[in-house]
């Protein structure tokens, strides 16, 4: 066989069940990416002998004699193609790890296809944009600017990775060829809950090309926290490496390390487990009541589990004012019960990463991670080596959505890493991602709300059952940060909360964009929203009444009391008047009368970084070109925090961005920082930035021989960001189904540093948002299996599914952010769920309360209240 | 994804050169199911690429798809003016969750045997009256109704070692007015139920899929009216045999399957001869 590639031939044979996606990049051809390896996201996306296909089911022999053009051979030699053009000039990227196989499709598309891009690009999945600034390079359309010297600040400047993400150069963790590389497979656990009596590894280690199987034998005992946060207390002690006890369907058992994957997985078959049995329990309530089999039994509070033999993880309780006496004399209450399901980040690149040691005995772990510092701390702890002799960093990460601010995987490959010698190689499958690694928090929210008939609001009050599945990583924050500005944001005298975080026997919840207050925003801004309609006051109007102004405090019952929060600006009136106007414009349909229609609105505050510490440090050195290094340690993953740092630092040296030269995401640049999570890049990291250019600055006035400057930022204190979405939805009270004619989200984001991204970040946090609000769900069995851990059957948006949401900025400089600026990253994504919930009320006046809002879902309420589909 | 215990490819071009099934072999048509999941049972795909069977042969009497015929090569078809069924065609491939990059290698056969409820094809070929060629293991030929050769949710009449070869549809079944209706959870996605009606003068024929395990087909003397025909639906489609997955409850499959049919015979109705 011979294969053609780019115009290159190769005498290279792929392996005999070999797909052609895996062969192209055994031959160097990176740009063809794996998001899913089953059809579905079109990442892979290749031409064959002109045709767009996609590579993952191709099989390689099938190549032989046809003639393969990847992206990195869609342009001439010299050059760039149109489409790869288009793409840059509408910034129709975030991450950039759908974009190879979207530009290829685009490429290849006819008028007609053009025209119908809802069915012409469902074969293209992209996580990070909503698709808007993909149908703007499809249009020709720009969407960047460019700035003189010392004025980028506030411009639209196009990300620096640009031109290497449209031509597929863009090197992604998994984008390096390395001699010598081995691979792990992971053993998982069949059970949800089973001791493990021996695991037999004989026959696997006695199969040629196997190299080590590691099991709970080989590894530490330390008990510790997938979760990274500055402050190790924030999350239990309750995850072992490798454990003798399984807790979830898909925990790890035993790696193998081996030639290639197609050995570690066949040694993985040839591993023996014999497990003893234990009972599980999947749902939270049963969790909590007593006579439940107890998960982790042996923990205490000491290791920061409140209540191990209840299965509660976290917990919090307070009130203050009487809400209950404030309910029985308010003029209208409202209570109601809220449940969110349980749902995936879907960054299209999985998590893993390469490990090796190199001639200094550095162990290097380059990883798909948000938080390179902590995990080269956890690592250094765990395994008990100096922390310079440990370097983890990341180039560009495919997507995080907080799915990343874990270490799911760097302790196994430091481990097969010191064990072999070797480099070592762990990619994750799209299922393990489903099964084994985090998702949302499900959450149970009890609402009960009251108002007096002016419109004043006098009690509010959360009842919350969280479950954190079979690990408490993050469980604990999550549910307070849950209870913290959902009820903060409203003046209210009486407040009260109970939540519960439960185990249970299911794949862990961690961090994910909105970090629990999407869940709860569902219940209490419909609580909001039924208030003001009994009421018949306009849901504006009862917001703008009830709401926090400059200078109140911002109460909460219940979880940690923070004194470091206060309002750095104020743009939330801002936010519903802009929110109103928009909605105010009528929308022109040709729907029948199965169509009903309504409105909604929900707002959203948050802090604008994490509680109890996130620190940067950032040092910007001159060159001897005239430029700048700035060496910053927090991680791009598609936030376009790299965008925002050059400017940031150009502005304040009076430079152009092209002499800000960025070193990023890498423990051995030196310094701290806590990591890309919280919305955290600009507002911390950026200011440290901000503060190093500052000094450098100060340091050249002072003397002319000055090189470098160090800034830093210690995360506190802390401002308040705010959104407000509104949507125009049709619903059909035939068969469920859901259009939504109008999105629109006002924002405030203090100065807005980047206008394109920002943009960008609240499109694509609405879309993500939209996901969970209408088809995301990953369902799990009686037996505590996930039923559908693909992309087949976990439906993420397509181009198809998304409205284009028309986006706006409060007019705000912030007093505490760098340059006015502040944080805007998860925020978006968290009012749409509960304005979707009110706009379908608006519609229907059927309280939705659970999501997502699937027509199979909606359909028996309408059809019990309209009648026959 | 790669098939890692695969060790070797079969590639036959002529039945005398099938080789003798074995445990572990597959079929191999397009591909795009079997390599878009984990196949660890297999050790041998037998390739029907090199068979060489012509796509698309139209007789005076039949339209004959080779089973190895795309869902691209498909689309493509040039119809003639008097096919006014025609359109289903690019209907039902608008259908697939796939995209067309998929269309090129997915065959229609590999849709009929893979069986699921949502296989645009099998609608598709049930309800143009479709007869399935099959080379038994044995060496036999059989044929077969397309309603009849899928049985279930990914199950159908074929045992072990057994070849779909072609489905033929008689072009009669082309120049019958026809009405199409589709709907998902999605705007895009993946069909909850689909189903196609016809009218001619032996009156109306109805093909339930996706929303049931298996095809349905419903056949009236002349078209009835809308209570008579829910009356016949509710008589053939017991309700355990609606499906039941992430795609849609079986509940709302039952009802958007009601819904649709009532949309079809009205549609027909303003087409009646
Ligand atoms: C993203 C994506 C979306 C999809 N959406 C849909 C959808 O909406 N509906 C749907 O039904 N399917 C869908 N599929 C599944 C699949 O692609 C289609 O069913 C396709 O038509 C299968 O054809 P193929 O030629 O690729 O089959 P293959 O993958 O080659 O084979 C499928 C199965 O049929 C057997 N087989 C193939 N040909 C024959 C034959 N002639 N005789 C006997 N056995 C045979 C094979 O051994 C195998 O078990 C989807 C797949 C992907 C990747
Ligand atoms: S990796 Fe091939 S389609 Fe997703
Ligand atoms: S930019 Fe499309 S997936 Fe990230």
């Amino acid at each position: 066989m011979s294969f053609e590639i780019n115009g290159h031939s190769f005498s290279q044979q792929p392996q005999t069940g070999q797909c052609l996606r895996t062969f192209l990049r055994e031959l160097g051809h990176f740009g063809v990416k794996k998001g899913c390896d089953a059809g579905d996201c079109g990442a892979c996306t290749v031409l064959l002998d002109g045709e767009p296909v996609h590579s993952c089911i191709i099989p390689a022999f099938r190549a032989d004699g046809h003639a393969v053009t990847t992206i990195e051979g869609l342009a001439s030699e010299v050059g760039i193609h149109p489409m790869q053009q288009a793409f840059l000039d509408a910034q129709g990227f975030q991450c950039g790890f759908c974009t190879s196989g979207m530009i290829v499709t685009c490429a290849s598309l006819n008028q007609a296809q053009r025209a119908d891009l809802g069915a012409s690009l469902k074969g293209n999945l992209c996580r990070c944009t909503g698709y808007r600034t993909i149908e703007d390079a499809l249009d020709g359309k720009s969407n960047v600017e460019d700035a003189e010297p010392g004025a980028a600040f506030g411009r639209s400047l196009p990300a620096p990775a640009g031109p290497q993400v449209v031509t597929g150069k863009a090197r992604y963790t998994f984008d390096v060829a390395m001699d010598g590389l081995l691979h792990i497979k992971m053993l998982r656990s069949p059970h949800p809950h089973a001791r493990i009596i021996s695991i037999d590894s004989s026959a696997a280690r006695a199969m040629p090309g196997v190299h080590a199987v590691l099991t709970h034998a080989d590894t530490p005992t330390t008990l510790f926290s997938t979760a990274r946060h500055e402050i190790d207390a924030m999350d239990p002690e309750d995850t072992r490496i490798l454990d003798d006890t399984v807790r979830f369907i898909g925990q790890k058992v035993a790696a193998v390390v081996a030639d290639s994957e197609a050995i570690a997985e066949e040694a993985c078959r040839r591993i023996d487990v014999v497990y003893d049995i234990l009972p599980a329990v999947f749902d939270p309530a049963a969790a909590v009541a007593s006579g439940a089999p107890v998960i982790h039994p042996d923990k205490t509070p000491g290791h920061r589990v409140s209540n191990a033999i209840r299965n509660i993880v976290a917990e919090t309780h307070g009130e203050f004012g009487d809400v209950a006496a404030a309910l029985a004399s308010s003029a209208v209450t409202y209570e109601g019960t809220f449940t969110t399901q349980r749902v995936q980040h879907g960054h299209l690149e999985t998590h893993g990463g390469i490990a090796w040691l190199d001639a200094g005995g550095i162990l290097n772990i380059r990883s798909s991670t948000q938080t390179p510092f902590l995990t080269r701390r956890a690592l250094a702890q765990l395994y008990d080596l100096p922390s310079d002799k440990v370097r983890v960093f990341c180039e560009r990460v495919g997507g995080g959505f907080g799915g990343k601010q874990e270490m799911f995987v760097e302790d196994i490959l430091a481990l097969a890493a010191l064990k072999t010698g070797r480099p070592v190689k762990w990619e994750l499958t799209r299922e393990e991602q489903f099964i084994a690694t985090s998702t949302r928090h499900p959450m149970r929210v009890t609402v009960k709300a009251g108002a007096d008939k002016h419109g004043k609001l006098t009690a509010l009050q959360l009842d919350v059952l969280s479950n954190t599945g079979a690990y408490g990583n993050h469980a604990g924050p999550v549910l307070f940060h849950a209870c913290g500005e959902s009820l903060g944001v409203y003046n209210c005298a009486n407040k009260k909360v109970d939540a519960v975080v439960a185990y249970t026997n299911t794949v862990p919840a961690g961090a994910f964009r909105g970090y629990g207050l999407p869940q709860t925003l569902f219940a209490v801004e419909a609580a909001i929203d039924d208030l003001a309609k009994q009421l018949g006051i306009s849901p504006y109007d009862f917001r703008r009444h009830n709401v926090i102004k400059p200078g109140d405090p911002m109460l909460s019952p219940a979880g940690t009391h923070y004194d470091d929060v206060t309002i750095g600006s104020y743009g939330l009136d801002q936010c519903l008047d802009l929110v109103e106007r928009a909605m105010e414009i009528e929308t022109k349909h040709d729907l029948d009368d199965d169509w009903l229609i309504g409105d909604g609105i929900a707002l959203t505050m948050i802090d604008t970084v994490p509680p109890q510490g996130h620190i940067a440090e950032v040092v910007i050195a001159k060159r001897d070109d005239g430029g700048y290094d700035l060496t910053v340690g927090t991680a791009e993953f598609g936030n376009g925090t790299a965008t925002v740092h050059r400017q940031i630092a150009a502005t304040t040296l009076g430079c152009s961005v092209e002499q800000i030269h960025l070193r990023q995401s890498d423990t051995r640049n030196g310094g701290h920082d806590t990591g890309a999570y919280g919305s955290a890049g600009t507002f911390v990291a950026g200011k440290a930035t901000h503060d190093a250019a500052q000094k450098l600055v100060a340091a050249m006035q002072a003397d002319s021989n000055a090189r470098s400057a160090t800034g830093t930022s210690g995360g506190t204190p802390r401002s308040v960001a705010f959104n407000v979405q509104g949507f125009r939805v049709a619903v059909n009270k035939g068969t469920g189904a859901i259009k939504v004619l109008k999105s629109v989200q006002a924002a405030d984001a203090g100065a807005v540093a980047n206008p394109m991204q920002l943009r960008g970040q609240i499109e694509g946090g609405v879309a993500q948002s939209l996901g969970a609000t209408l088809y995301e769900e990953m369902v799990i069995d009686d037996r505590g299996r996930v039923v559908n851990p693909k992309f087949r059957d976990y439906h993420l948006p397509s181009f198809a599914d998304l409205p284009r949401t028309d986006v706006y900025f409060a007019d705000t400089y912030d007093a505490i952010g760098p340059l006015g600026a502040k944080s805007m990253s998860e925020s978006p994504y968290n009012p749409v769920a509960a304005a979707m919930g009110n706009a379908l009320f608006d519609a229907t006046g059927i309280r939705f309360t659970q999501v997502p809002f699937k027509p199979d879902r909606i359909f028996p309420e309408l059809q019990k209240k309209f009648g026959k589909a | 994804m790669d098939l890692n215990t695969v060790t070797s490819v079969a590639r036959p071009t002529t039945r005398e050169q099938l080789p003798t099934w074995s445990a572990g072999d597959a079929w191999l048509a397009g591909g795009t199911w079997l390599f878009s999941e984990p196949q660890t049972h297999l050790t041998r795909l037998i390739d029907l690429t090199d068979l060489k069977w012509p796509a698309l042969t139209v007789t005076d009497k039949e339209l004959q798809i080779a089973a190895t015929c795309t869902v691209a090569q498909l689309d493509a078809l040039p119809c003639p003016p008097d096919w006014i069924a025609s359109p289903l065609i690019n209907q039902c491939c608008r259908a697939f969750l796939a995209s067309f990059k998929i269309w090129k290698t997915a065959t229609v056969g590999g849709n009929l045997c893979m069986s699921l409820p949502a296989g645009p094809m099998i609608a598709l070929t049930a309800a143009l009256d479709g007869v399935c060629t099959i080379w038994k293991a044995d060496g036999s030929v059989d044929t077969i109704d397309v309603v009849d050769f899928v049985t279930g949710d990914q199950s159908n009449v074929l045992m072990p070692g057994d070849l779909l070869r072609s489905i033929a549809i008689p072009l009669a079944a082309f120049k019958r007015r026809s009405a199409f209706r589709q709907i998902s959870l999605t705007p895009v996605g993946r069909s909850a139920a689909l189903l196609i009606g016809s009218l001619d003068e032996d009156g109306l024929r109805l093909t339930i899929t996706a929303s049931t395990k298996r095809p349905v087909r419903i056949a009236l003397p002349t078209l009835p009216d809308t209570d008579t025909f829910e009356e016949a639906i509710l008589d053939r489609v017991p309700d355990n045999l609606y499906h039941d997955d992430v795609h849609g409850k079986p509940a709302w499959r039952k009802q958007m399957t009601l819904r649709l049919a009532e949309e079809i015979r009205a549609e027909l109705q303003g087409f009646r001869p």
